[in-house]
């Protein structure tokens, strides 16, 4: 008896101090019942106000603003963007990179934060895979309709023409249309997988017969069974393995666009990283617009937690420095190069008088106000962090117009510098956009399952069939 | 047995005590059953003696048909039907096939996953007769049942019925075959 009293006091001497305890994934869970309806209760109840409040302009700016700006640019050609000898490349482009980068961090917390065993991720991954789905589709269609005649877009297909001609696959333009087709197929495959077992959920709970059809015939008769479990779990680690390769790819595949160029300022082996590594940065500061005013307004304070913006924030930090290192780097390559060209491209980002605001904005957004999120009581400001987030992306959107026009507008030649300014349709169409992704956001808080319900009850104690709580008796061992 | 009956259904309370059922219900001799829980339980796959899923085979076919396809298709139109040269490079070599097939193989591996994983399920269907079930719905809330197929060579309404009580299953009921 003495033996076993001192035995437990050296074991509870080893055991990790109350600090270095991880915070549970749900906060005040009343078991997996309440989960359940705490988790579907937004998706099947009435439809608040603010939803309303913000579906409407959205929608305006989907339904109205966006196809107005689009049709007119598609019937009457390109030269009603800003568009124009040197800067070919403008807000089109820098949209399109941007929204690929929105797109980034949701994968990247979904599939590698899976791979890693983040058990967290569970109550974020949906609304993240979400934004990666939307705004690849936002991301898309600006190449589309780019090229200025879109009715041509399926030359970029291999397709058999009467023509003879086939695409010219040495071009990392053409490898582009491949990843962007594959990142919007791949990922809505990821996101439509994880939530069969959450259709399943709905199905089940419905009480209107269209909402029983529509949910079983999305959840495609999921039952539940080991056997379906045990082909689903495998499934959801390849997906999840597939997906983290896309990340890294995809984005990589952006930068070759940039960096086969022989243009200063672009013609850096550092690209496909630096776009990465960007895209995945402001990715999070997304995430953290996102999730903060939702997880308030659909009382989801218990699931997510304020660990998990935490550790967020904590990621947005890490990538942000990344992305202050590369900064550092461009600049101290370009002058080392010693390359007059690229001298002066990098130059003129923070001193030229035409651009310098959005580089400094850069350097103050993603080097500076990145910083503070090294300090814990910001961390844990909800209030402060949101802002901090609008701000990655205005200072990710502000960076990447500094990589594309502050680039083309003074190139080798002075006789062929120029300006770029955007013009209203330019801008109605990122504002369409914006609202054609809030849009579709809104709608699939409404009426899809937001929040991956079996993955969380799949990560409780009370899941563990070797935990207290998952019913284990003491000594219960296999 | 009767080809009305589908199977008998018990339903337990907690992932220990599905787990404990299942690993009496297979020494039992059972082979024609399986669990029905809101989430994967850890350690049923060895209880059941699932093994490996093959579904991460039909993903490698997947991708592995995606990525040669997409290397013979550009070698076809690049270097064969409208041989192109670009900037002095050969018409068809490794590095610029690379990255197009690469990134089909990752759409042709997810859609093996998914496509493996509902074909190995069984799924779409259009019904199921465990479904008709009134108590199944709480499969995906917060029970956890298991299901003897009537298929089963030992399964006998009585017999199993008394086993799946002795395992602690409550609500242990006659499921209709309905298809």
């Amino acid at each position: 008896m003495a033996d076993s009293v001192t035995h437990l006091e050296a074991l509870k001497r080893l055991a990790p101090p109350a600090e270095l305890n991880r915070a549970p994934v749900v906060e005040g869970n009343q078991g997996l019942g309440w989960i359940t309806d705490k988790l579907s209760t937004f998706a099947e109840g009435k439809t608040p106000l603010w939803w309303w409040i913000l579906f409407l302009p959205a929608a305006f700016a989907a339904t109205v603003i966006f196809p107005v700006c689009l049709f007119y640019q598609v019937f009457t050609g390109v030269g009603v963007w800003g568009n124009n000898h040197p800067v070919m490349w403008g807000l089109d482009i820098v949209n399109f990179i941007w929204w690929v980068g929105v797109a980034h961090a949701g994968t990247l917390i979904s599939a590698l934060l899976f791979l890693t065993k983040q058990h967290w991720r569970t109550t974020i991954g949906r609304m993240a895979e979400a934004m990666t789905v939307f705004s690849v589709m936002m991301a898309g269609l600006y190449p589309a309709i780019h090229v200025g005649r879109a009715w041509f877009d399926w030359f970029m297909f291999p397709v058999p023409n009467s023509n003879g001609l086939w695409p010219q696959f040495k071009s990392p333009l053409m490898w582009d249309v491949f990843a962007v087709n594959t990142y919007l197929v791949v990922s809505s495959l990821f996101w439509f997988m994880g939530m069969i077992p959450d259709f399943a959920i709905l199905r089940d709970r419905s009480t209107t017969r269209i909402r029983k059809t529509i949910f079983s015939a999305l959840a495609m008769g999921w039952t539940g069974s080991a056997r379906q479990w045990h082909n689903y779990e495998k499934a959801y680690v390849v997906l999840c393995g597939l997906c983290t390769l896309l990340v890294f790819t995809v984005s990589s595949i952006v930068g070759l666009d940039f960096c086969t160029a022989q243009i200063a300022g672009w013609h850096a082996t550092i690209f496909p990283l630096y776009f990465v590594i960007g895209a995945v940065f402001c990715g999070f500061g997304m995430m953290l617009v996102i999730l903060i005013p939702l997880r308030k307004w659909c009382g989801l304070e218990n699931i997510i937690t304020k660990s998990h913006i935490d550790k967020v924030a904590k990621l947005a930090l890490v990538s942000g420095l990344i992305i202050d290192y590369i900064y550092l780097m461009e600049f101290f390559i370009a002058w080392y190069s010693g390359d007059p060209y690229e001298r002066w491209v990098f130059g003129h980002r923070l001193f030229g008088h035409t651009y310098m605001i959005l580089g400094w904005m850069l350097i103050g957004i993603n080097v500076c106000v990145t910083q503070l999120l090294w300090f814990k009581k910001i961390r844990s400001n909800l209030v402060v962090l949101f802002i901090i987030g609008l701000l990655i992306n205005c200072g990710m959107w502000s960076e990447r117009f500094v990589i594309v026009v502050g680039s083309l507008y003074q190139d080798f030649l002075p006789a062929n510098w120029g300006k770029y300014m955007p013009t209203m349709w330019d801008i109605g169409l990122y504002i369409g956009t914006l609202g054609a992704f809030f849009m579709l956001y809104l709608l699939f808080v409404k009426f899809l399952p937001m929040i991956a319900i079996a993955e969380v009850k799949g990560v409780l104690p009370e899941a563990d069939p070797h935990h207290p709580l998952g019913g284990a008796k003491k000594g219960d061992h296999q | 047995m009767s080809d009305k009956i589908y199977g008998l259904i018990a339903e337990f309370d907690s992932p220990a005590a599905i787990l404990h059922a299942a690993e009496k219900v297979r020494d039992a001799g059972y082979r024609r059953w399986d669990a029905f829980t809101p989430f994967p339980i850890h350690g049923m796959d060895q209880v059941m003696k699932l093994g490996n899923s093959l579904v991460g085979w039909v993903a490698l076919a997947g991708g592995a048909f995606m990525f040669l396809n997409v290397a013979g298709l550009i070698w076809f139109t690049n270097a064969f039907d409208y041989a192109l040269i670009v900037g002095g490079k050969p018409m068809f070599s490794a590095p610029m096939t690379f990255v197009p097939s690469y990134i089909m193989l990752i759409m042709g591996g997810a859609l093996g996953a998914l496509i493996g994983m509902l074909g190995l399920n069984q799924l779409p269907r259009l019904h199921h007769s465990l479904l008709d079930h009134p108590r199944f719905a709480l499969v995906s809330r917060d029970k956890f049942m298991l299901v003897i197929g009537a298929q089963d060579e030992k399964f006998c309404v009585t017999e199993t019925k008394q086993l799946l009580e002795s395992l602690g299953g409550t609500h242990v009921a006659i499921v209709e075959d309905k298809d």
